[in-house]
């Protein structure tokens, strides 16, 4: 059994230690708008905040989560920053498939957390860990600038 | 993913629309420059003649509630292209749907009664748009006559606004929901009764929107999905909920045609969740949309189901892959150059090219290189499917359905009504969600277990290594220049393996519509031509990748046609455009293809004045011809792919030590009249980075028929940081010509762009992709 905080809400869970938080959250939990890409960190489609840090769920144990704060894509609608970003990124007309943009959301958000008004290097480093096959970058570099308070770059 | 009871049928049904009484006086008749194709069942061309043709009854696609709710049925796979926004947009703004109050419902797979599903080719919207637009207006003035009805004024007199219809002399007015009911019983108008709206009346279609190059204009249309996506509430294929899900993942053969010997799974049940491991049976060669056979296990969770595959031990049978365990990439590389250096099976030939090569002032010729790619999109295939009691349901993210619903039909052996496949969101295909194999494969697990849905999860492992592979390819080209550097001679050899090897015994030689992809068509009015097709067999499964074959044609031709414009000492887009001649419309049958994306060649020819104004609109957005500075230059490269233009220019810098930064890509694009700008552009700035992958960093090798890359860490596709900051995409204005594609024909000349910017930085010439560490190497 591990007790598990996500989105502010406690789940007990009947699951070996080393399951990989993705796995717990998608099919145990029935939270799935965190996605699975890769499994090996490469990729970012997994990722949620822990503590408030962008973190790779697909290579982090639930044994290492227990006792924080687990919290994923369908909470930023609750949650200010998440929120600015998630109007940007539908201002912008970001997404094509979607399927890498909740990890892209979750990791622009907590950039914006720790570095509120980030200049294009300190965006393009922060998101280099999250691929998009559709190659949609340059949309969400300037819906990241548009949620800081920034105007989009031309 | 059912109907609602409730959703009121706008019309009884009636296929083929017979005119009922029903003209408006003073009707704008359908707009000329759209061709309606109007006889289907025996058209030879576009979307009539491609299988399950197209419907355009609004009763299949159009549903209003007696609350006004909109619900537009959406038929085509959404994967990223935007369709489910954009046809749906097309519908709604010929009906006159207020945005807010539409939602946009995916069609199951059934093309006896939503026409051709087939995602593929850049076809939706070509496709689409008219039967959509048709089905809409109809619907219109189905409403129209209802409420002339009710008041019982003479139709003429009413009009649609905005999800109401008006009186216009009394100024009554009543809602589209108020009207469903009635408008229901009334008979769908013939076509040629149809009145479509003129463009001053539009509100969407052909409208520029949202982010353009960099500046937010004006807010879009809001996305269909978008709202989900952003949300995390977005179902794509591994995100169906279904109680009692069993989890299954496959241990495939390493090699193509492999089988399985033996196995141990001692070890695999003992993984804490594993409930069993079973055999599945592989077709073999050619394995068309047929599963791969192997092993399978079926756990309570995905990760139990992993960890139980890592347990298995597995001996593998390589006598049914014959050769194929033999095939490693560079051995198979040179015996393709080398095949090159012979006469191959002659495909087109204009004048003599060997005496013309003799006769020529200077010679030019080089052999270009690309190699195997998998798609990947980032969703790695899924599927889940349940069979009870006889009946078979799927819910999986497939680009076709129909070849879904056959596929899983044949393999459990029953007709394709038992078979009933729910279309999720595609997180992406790019050509391989058009191969089911994953879905039948999962049909095959979840026979074993009646009455439970099992989800089979394809690990990005998986997907690499068993991917339908994008056809490595050497092309090997000479051109024979006179005093002047005129161009008299051109002779091309392409080689690679053929996507019919899928289906048949292998070919070896590339089939119609692959040579048909940038090969036969090219455009270049040169007086002696030769192009031999030398054969090349398949080593692994082959299948499309977003844009398929037009990506070593492109590569090789424009590559070559920059080498061609150096040794002749001229500016590269003069030299091109002389290349080019004088403007003309080339009929696809005198250059040897009789294909032309199944499309007629009265309608859509390959017009080469089209062709020079996409290189001329990118080469002046992109200030061709100035001073760069040193270390950086511009790269022009142009292709007519799915009946669209697309030309780009890069401009790049190269440091000292070799790195590569790509500073702007002005990419200009001529797909006749735009349905939605706004997804036209996004969908060239995303196949700007995929191409920039393409050129720099994406390949899949194979040692003894084992590819050697399996995960994002080896199998290399563009990030932020590899994608221009600048990319400036220029429409051209042209409503005039029959609708192209957009999804694929942005890919093709990327790499070459980018190479021939390269060796204008650099001097260096880059022959084999990707560039890798070519240039600091
Ligand atoms: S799935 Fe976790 S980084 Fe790719
Ligand atoms: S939007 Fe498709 S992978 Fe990013």
């Amino acid at each position: 059994m591990v007790t598990l905080t996500i989105n502010g809400r406690e789940h007990e869970l009947d699951v070996p230690d080393n399951m990989p938080l993705l796995w717990a959250l998608r099919d145990i939990v029935g939270l799935r708008g965190t996605k699975f890409g890769c499994g090996i960190a490469e990729c970012g489609a997994c990722t949620v905040h822990l503590d408030g840090a962008a973190t790779r769920a697909c290579i982090t144990p639930v044994s290492a989560v227990q006792g924080r704060e687990v919290t994923t894509i369908e909470a930023m609608a609750d949650d200010a920053v998440g929120q600015r970003v998630q109007a940007a990124w539908l201002d912008l007309g970001v997404a094509q498939c979607g399927y890498c943009q909740g990890g892209q959301i979750m990791n622009a958000t907590a950039l914006l957390k720790t570095t509120p008004e980030p200049d294009t290097q300190d965006i393009v480093d922060a998101m280099a860990g999250n691929l998009c096959r559709c190659g949609t970058y340059n949309r969400i570099l300037a819906a990241i600038e548009r949620a800081s308070g920034k105007e989009a770059s031309s | 993913m059912s109907y609602a009871n409730d959703r009121l049928l706008l019309a009884n049904v009636s296929r083929r629309g017979l005119l009922k009484g029903l003209v408006g006086g003073s009707a704008l008749l359908l707009a000329a420059r759209w061709d309606l194709g109007l006889a289907s069942e025996t058209a030879q061309f576009g979307a009539g003649a491609m299988p399950g043709g197209w419907v355009d009854d609004p009763n299949v696609f159009i549903h209003i509630d007696s609350d006004g709710g909109v619900t537009i049925i959406n038929n085509r796979a959404e994967m990223g292209q935007g369709i489910r926004t954009s046809l749906v947009m097309v519908a709604a703004d010929e009906l006159g749907a207020d945005w807010d109050r539409v939602r946009a419902q995916q069609a199951n797979a059934d093309q006896d009664k939503y026409g051709n599903q087939n995602t593929d080719g850049s076809r939706s919207m070509r496709h689409w748009y008219d039967p959509m637009r048709r089905a809409a207006a109809a619907a219109r003035i189905m409403l129209e006559q209802a409420a002339a009805q009710q008041w019982e004024v003479p139709v003429h007199e009413v009009r649609a606004e905005i999800h109401k219809v008006v009186h216009s002399p009394t100024g009554r007015e009543l809602g589209f929901g108020a009207l469903a009911q009635a408008a229901r019983d009334l008979d769908v108008p013939g076509r040629d009764a149809l009145v479509l709206k003129s463009d001053s009346e539009l509100r969407f279609i052909g409208k520029e929107s949202g982010l353009i190059n960099g500046e937010l204009v004006s807010a879009h249309p809001k996305a269909i999905d978008g709202e989900d996506i952003v949300s995390g509430q977005a179902v794509f294929g591994a995100d169906v909920d279904l109680e009692d899900t069993l989890y299954a993942v496959v241990a495939r053969p390493p090699v193509y045609g492999a089988r399985v010997k033996r196995v141990d799974d001692g070890e695999a049940l003992k993984v804490p969740g594993v409930r069993k491991t079973l055999r599945i049976e592989g077709t073999g060669q050619p394995a068309a949309f047929n599963p791969l056979g192997g092993v399978a296990v079926v756990a309570s969770n995905t990760w139990a189901a992993m960890e139980g595959r890592r347990a298995l031990e597995i001996e593998w049978d390589m006598a049914p892959a014959g050769d194929n365990a033999d095939y490693t990439s560079d051995p198979y590389r040179e015996s393709l150059e080398a095949a090159a250096q012979s006469p191959g099976k002659v495909i087109r030939q204009t004048g003599d090219v060997e005496a013309a090569l003799e006769d020529a002032d200077t010679r030019v010729s080089a052999t270009y290189y690309m190699p195997h790619m998998a798609q990947s999109p980032m969703e790695p295939p899924v599927a889940i499917v349940r069979i009870r009691d006889g009946k078979a349901e799927a819910w999986a993210p497939v680009q076709n359905p129909r070849a879904t619903r056959e596929g899983i039909a044949q393999r459990l052996g029953i007709d394709k009504e038992s078979v009933t496949v729910h279309q999720t969101l595609l997180g992406g295909g790019f050509g391989r969600k058009s191969k089911p194999d994953f879905v039948t494969e999962a049909a095959a697990v979840a026979r074993e277990f009646e009455g439970q849905p099992v989800k089979l999860q394809w690990s990005r492992e998986d997907d690499i290594q068993h991917a339908y592979f994008h056809a490595v390819s050497v092309d090997h080209l000479e051109a024979g220049l006179d005093a002047d550097g005129k161009a008299i001679a051109w002779r091309h050899r392409t080689l690679s393996p053929s996507i019919a090897s899928l289906f048949a015994p292998d070919p070896k030689h590339k089939g119609e519509f692959e040579l048909g992809m940038g090969f036969n068509t090219m455009p270049f009015s040169i007086p002696a031509i030769r192009l031999e097709n030398p054969p090349a067999p398949a080593h692994v499964r082959i299948g499309w990748f977003r844009s398929v074959y037009n990506l070593p044609h492109a590569w090789a031709i424009q590559s070559f046609a920059h080498e061609m414009a150096m040794a002749a000492g001229r500016d590269h887009r003069d030299y091109v455009l002389e290349l080019l001649g004088p403007d003309r419309e080339v009929h696809n049958l005198t250059v040897g293809d009789g294909w032309n994306y199944g499309e007629d060649p009265d309608l859509y020819p390959i017009d080469t004045a089209r062709m020079r104004r996409v290189i001329e609109r990118a080469t002046e957005e992109a200030g061709w011809g100035r001073e760069t500075g040193k270390g950086r230059g511009l790269g022009l490269a142009f292709h007519h792919s799915f009946v669209s233009y697309t030309a780009i220019v890069f401009e790049v810098e190269v440091s000292d030590e070799g790195e590569l930064t790509i500073h702007r890509a002005d990419i200009a694009f001529d797909c006749g009249p735009q349905a939605n700008p706004e997804r036209i552009r996004s969908q060239l700035e995303g196949a700007c980075v995929m191409g920039i992958g393409i050129a720099l960093q994406s390949e899949v090798t194979f040692k003894d028929g084992v590819a050697q890359q399996d995960n994002f860490d080896s199998y290399l596709i563009p990030r932020m940081p590899d994608a221009p900051r600048v990319v400036r995409v220029h429409l051209i204005d042209n409503p005039d010509d029959a609708m192209g594609g957009v999804g694929e024909p942005g890919l093709p000349p990327v790499a070459p762009a980018l190479c021939n910017a390269i060796f204008a930085a650099t001097g260096k010439r880059i022959r084999r992709l990707p560039v890798g560490d070519q240039l600091t190497g």
